[in-house]
C-alpha cells in the first residue's frame, strides 16, 4: 500500500491540453489502410494485364519514395516516406497509368508527382492539387503516345482490343451499334489504365476505407450520383450517341477518381455541404469532357481543376454556428 | 417544427470515445476518512475568490463558515472539518496556477455546525434561495457556477424549464450514475426544492448507457407528470449544456447567450443533491463525490470526499498508481485538467480523478493538418476548429474571433478525431484567452 507521502513525492509527469483520450486512427494508420485498400485494383490490374505491371507499379513507387526521402534529405528535414504517404502517391499514379507503361516514365512521373505535386508546396497536408495526378498530367504532356495506348486485357477473348470503351463510344459510335457489355466494364475485362478497369475491385476497396472510417463516403456518393444526373440527361436526348449512365460510371477512371483520387483528404473540402458541390462538380466537368470535349476521359482534369476551387469551396461552405442561424 | 428537433434528440456531430465505465460503475460510494489536513481554496467557483472571515488559529466546526461570498458572482465557503485554522497561503490547486487556500488541520473532535434544517414544503421560495446561497452551492458539472445567480434569473428573463444533467457524457466517470443509483430520493428532493424556486417542471436528461439509473429514478417518479425524463442517445458531449437544452427542448441558445435566454436552467444531478443536503439536512457544499478510475490506478472508487482533501490522500487511498499510469486528469478525459501537483486539494465541482496509463492517453507526433474535415464534422457547435487553431497558430486574433473563437466550449471532439494529432484544443485556448485579452484593452483605451 503506497502511503499518502509517497504518492504525492512521485508524481507522473506526461503533461498535455485536453482532451486525454484520441482516436486510435491516425494519419499515419490511415495512410497504410489507403495502401492495403489498393491491393484489389492492383491484383485485378495483374490478372487482366499480365505480371508486368507489378514492375510499371513498383517504378511509380520507388521513384515516388525516392524522391520524397531525398528532398527531405536535402531540405534537411525528417524523412517521412514510413507515413505511407508517398507510397500512397506511387501506387495512385502506377495504377493510372496504361498497362506495359515504360517503367522509366513511370518513374519520371512519380518524381513530378512528389517534387512538383507535393513537396514545393511544403510537403504533406500544404499541396493544393492531388500529387498522382499532377505526376499523370506531366506524363500525358511528355509522353502522349505512350499515355494513350492501351493493351488489351490478357483474359479477354471477345472483349475490345486496343482501344478504351470511352474512345469506342467518342471515336466509333459504338452507341448506335449496340454499345458494350455493362458486366466487362464492371469486372474491368476492357482496356484502360492497369488499376482502373475493374469497377468491383474498386468497390472492395471502397467499402473498406468507408467501414474504417478513412474515406468520407460522401465524396464517392455525390461524384456517382452527379454522374448518373448529368451522363443520364444526355443519354436521355440521345440514347444513340451518348453511353448510358451505368457504362459512364464504369468506364475509364471515374470510380478510380471517385474512390481514391477526388477523396484524398487534402485536396479535397473541408466541410461536408463543400464536399457535396465538389463531387457534383467534378461529374459535371467529367461529362463535358468526356461528351463534348477533344479527350475521350476527363477524370483527372476535372479532379484537378476542382482541387483548385478547394479553398474558395472551404470558404463559401463555412458552417453556419450552432444557435446562429437565422 | 420544435417537435421534429425533439425526436432527433439529439446534435450535429460529437465523437464517441471508449466510455471504460465498467471499471467504477458497479463500485458503491463509499466515505474517504479524514485526512490529516485539508486545504480549502478560496477560489473553487466561476467568479471572485470568497473572503476568508476566520484567521490562522482560528477553531473551525465542520461545516462553519470559512470565506463569505464576495461580489454578485462567488460562492461562500464551508469547512469540511473540525480542526484549527494553521495557515492561509497560496498553494497547488486543481487549475494549475497555485491559489489562495485556508489550510485546516483536522482534529479529533467530531462536532458539526450546520445551518438549521428546513422543511422544503414549509418554506417559502425566498428562504430556500436564500438557504442554496448560504450554503455555498455551485455547479458540481464542471463549470462551478454559483447556483444562486443561476436561479435569479435578471430581469425580463423567465425561467420556463428546468432541467437536470444527468447525462455524464465524459468517458470514464460513474460518479451522476452512482448517485442517481444511491440518492434517487435525495435527487428527486433536490429537484422538487429547485423547482420550487423556479416554479416550473422539470426534465432529466439521461444517456441512454445507464438503463439502471433511468429505472431507479422512473421506479420511485411513479406516475407523476411534473418531472419527467429524456433518455438520450449515447454521444460526447451530450451533457454539455447547449447540446442537452437542444436535445430537451429543441432550442439552440445563440453565441454569447446564456440558457437562461433560452428560459433554461440547468443542474447536475449532485448539485441538485447537494441542494437537498442543505436545506433538509442544513449542510452546507462541503463534499464532493469522487470517481477514481482509470487504467492507471491500483482500485478504482467512487468515493465522498471532504473538499480540500489533497489528490495524493485520495490516490494512496485507492492503492496509489499502477506503475504504468502516466498521467493523472482531475475531471473526464475530454475536458480535465492534467495535474503535475497532488497535493492540489480536491474541490466542490471535483467529478473524477483519473489515472490513464500510457495506451489509454498517449498519441503519435504532431503532422500538418491533412485537412480531412474531421474536426468540422464532429465539432458540435458547427466551428472550423482547423482554420481557428491556424488563426491562433499565426496570431491573427481578429480572424479567429470573426471564425467564432469564443463559442468554443473546448469540449475536445475535434482534438480526439485529429488524425495529425494537431492540439487544437490547446491552440485555441491560447487564442481565446489572446481574444479576451485584446478586447479587455480595447475597452480600457477607448
Amino acid at each position: 500500500m503506497e502511503t499518502v507521502e509517497t504518492v504525492a513525492a512521485n508524481p507522473v509527469t506526461f503533461l498535455t491540453s485536453t482532451p486525454h483520450v484520441h482516436t486510435k486512427l491516425s494519419a499515419q494508420k490511415a495512410m497504410w489502410l489507403v495502401v492495403a485498400s489498393l491491393l484489389p485494383p492492383l491484383v485485378m490490374g495483374v490478372v487482366y494485364f499480365g505480371l508486368f505491371q507489378l514492375v510499371v507499379v513498383a517504378a511509380a513507387l520507388a521513384g515516388a519514395v525516392i524522391t520524397e526521402a531525398t528532398i527531405k534529405y536535402f531540405r534537411k528535414q525528417k524523412i517521412t516516406v514510413l507515413d505511407g504517404s508517398a507510397v500512397i502517391t506511387g501506387l495512385l499514379l502506377g495504377l493510372i497509368l496504361p498497362p506495359n507503361f515504360n517503367p522509366v516514365f513511370a518513374f519520371i512521373g512519380s518524381v513530378v508527382a512528389i517534387g512538383f505535386g507535393k513537396e514545393v508546396f511544403g510537403g504533406l497536408g500544404y499541396n493544393i492539387f492531388n500529387p498522382a495526378l499532377v505526376g499523370r498530367a506531366f506524363l500525358q504532356a511528355a509522353y502522349p503516345v505512350a499515355m494513350t495506348t492501351w493493351h488489351k486485357p490478357a483474359m479477354a477473348v471477345d472483349a475490345v482490343t486496343s482501344a478504351t470503351p470511352l474512345s469506342q463510344f467518342k471515336f466509333e459510335a459504338v452507341a448506335s451499334k449496340g454499345g458494350i457489355d455493362l458486366s466487362s466494364l464492371f469486372f474491368g475485362n476492357v482496356g484502360g489504365s492497369i488499376g482502373e478497369t475493374s469497377a468491383i475491385a474498386i468497390i472492395v476497396g471502397l467499402v473498406f476505407l468507408v467501414a474504417v472510417k478513412v474515406l468520407n463516403w460522401r465524396v464517392p456518393l455525390a461524384m456517382i450520383a452527379g454522374m448518373l444526373v448529368f451522363s443520364g440527361i444526355f443519354w436521355l436526348v440521345d440514347p444513340t450517341k451518348f453511353a448510358p449512365p451505368l457504362h459512364h460510371l464504369f468506364m475509364g477512371g471515374f470510380m478510380f477518381g471517385a474512390v481514391y483520387m477526388a477523396s484524398d483528404w487534402v485536396t479535397s473540402p473541408v466541410t461536408n455541404k463543400g464536399i457535396w458541390i465538389y463531387g457534383f462538380a467534378i461529374s459535371l466537368i467529367v461529362v463535358m469532357i468526356r461528351l463534348f470535349g477533344g479527350l475521350p476521359e476527363g477524370v483527372m482534369y476535372a479532379i484537378l481543376i476542382m482541387n483548385g476551387f478547394v479553398p474558395l469551396i472551404n470558404r463559401y461552405t463555412k458552417p453556419v454556428i450552432f444557435g446562429a442561424e437565422k | 417544427m420544435l417537435n421534429t428537433f425533439r425526436l432527433k434528440g439529439s446534435f450535429k456531430g460529437g465523437v464517441h470515445p471508449s466510455e471504460f465505465k465498467e471499471l467504477s460503475k458497479d463500485i458503491p460510494f463509499e466515505r474517504l476518512p479524514y485526512p490529516k489536513t485539508v486545504y480549502i481554496p478560496l477560489s473553487q467557483h466561476a467568479g471572485k475568490e470568497a473572503k476568508p472571515v476566520i484567521t490562522k488559529g482560528s477553531v473551525v466546526k465542520k461545516g462553519e463558515l470559512l470565506a463569505e461570498s464576495e461580489g454578485f458572482i462567488s460562492a461562500p465557503v464551508h469547512s469540511p472539518v473540525t480542526g484549527t485554522v494553521t495557515k492561509i497561503s497560496k498553494t497547488a490547486h486543481l487549475s494549475g496556477t497555485p491559489k489562495t487556500v485556508i489550510e485546516i488541520s483536522v482534529g479529533e473532535s467530531t462536532d458539526t455546525s450546520f445551518m438549521p434544517p428546513l422543511n422544503p414544503q414549509r418554506a417559502t421560495k425566498e428562504e430556500l434561495l436564500t438557504r442554496i446561497k448560504e450554503a455555498g452551492i455551485v455547479g458540481m458539472g464542471g463549470a462551478a457556477f454559483p447556483m444562486f445567480v443561476k436561479l435569479s434569473p435578471p430581469p425580463g428573463k423567465k425561467i420556463e424549464k428546468l432541467i437536470i444533467n444527468a447525462a455524464e457524457c465524459e468517458p470514464y466517470l460513474t460518479r451522476d450514475y452512482r448517485l442517481m443509483l444511491e440518492y434517487t430520493d435525495q435527487l428527486i428532493g433536490g429537484i422538487e426544492i429547485l423547482m420550487k424556486v423556479t416554479g416550473v417542471e422539470c426534465v432529466i436528461g439521461i444517456e441512454d448507457n445507464k438503463p439502471e439509473a433511468v429505472k431507479a429514478i422512473a421506479a420511485k417518479l411513479g406516475s407523476r407528470s411534473d418531472i419527467s425524463i429524456k433518455v438520450l442517445p449515447v454521444k460526447y458531449p451530450q451533457g454539455a449544456e447547449k447540446m442537452l437544452i437542444y436535445a430537451v427542448t429543441g432550442k439552440k441558445v445563440p453565441p454569447g447567450k446564456l440558457p437562461v435566454d433560452v428560459g433554461v436552467v440547468m443542474q447536475n444531478v449532485g448539485t441538485a443533491i447537494s441542494v437537498y443536503k442543505a436545506v433538509v439536512e442544513g449542510q452546507p457544499q462541503i463534499e464532493c463525490w469522487v470517481s477514481v478510475t482509470g487504467g492507471g490506478i491500483s482500485s478504482p472508487r467512487n468515493l465522498i470526499v471532504p473538499i480540500g482533501t489533497p489528490v495524493a490522500d485520495i490516490l494512496a487511498y485507492c492503492g496509489g498508481l499502477k506503475p504504468d499510469a502516466v498521467k493523472v486528469v482531475a475531471g473526464g478525459p475530454m475536458m480535465g485538467n492534467n495535474l503535475y501537483d497532488y497535493t492540489a486539494p480536491v474541490m466542490k465541482a471535483t467529478s473524477g480523478l483519473l489515472a490513464l496509463t500510457g495506451s489509454e492517453t498517449t498519441v503519435d507526433g504532431t503532422i500538418a493538418c491533412l485537412r480531412c474535415g474531421k474536426c468540422v464534422e464532429v465539432c458540435p457547435v458547427n466551428l472550423m476548429p482547423t482554420r481557428i487553431s491556424q488563426f491562433s497558430k499565426l496570431q491573427r486574433f481578429e480572424d479567429a474571433e470573426s471564425a467564432g473563437i469564443l463559442v468554443c466550449m473546448e469540449c475536445g471532439c475535434c482534438a480526439y478525431e485529429c488524425p495529425a494529432n494537431i492540439p487544437l484544443v490547446q491552440w485555441i485556448r491560447l487564442g481565446k484567452k489572446e481574444v479576451i485579452r485584446l478586447k479587455q484593452q480595447e475597452r480600457k483605451t477607448a
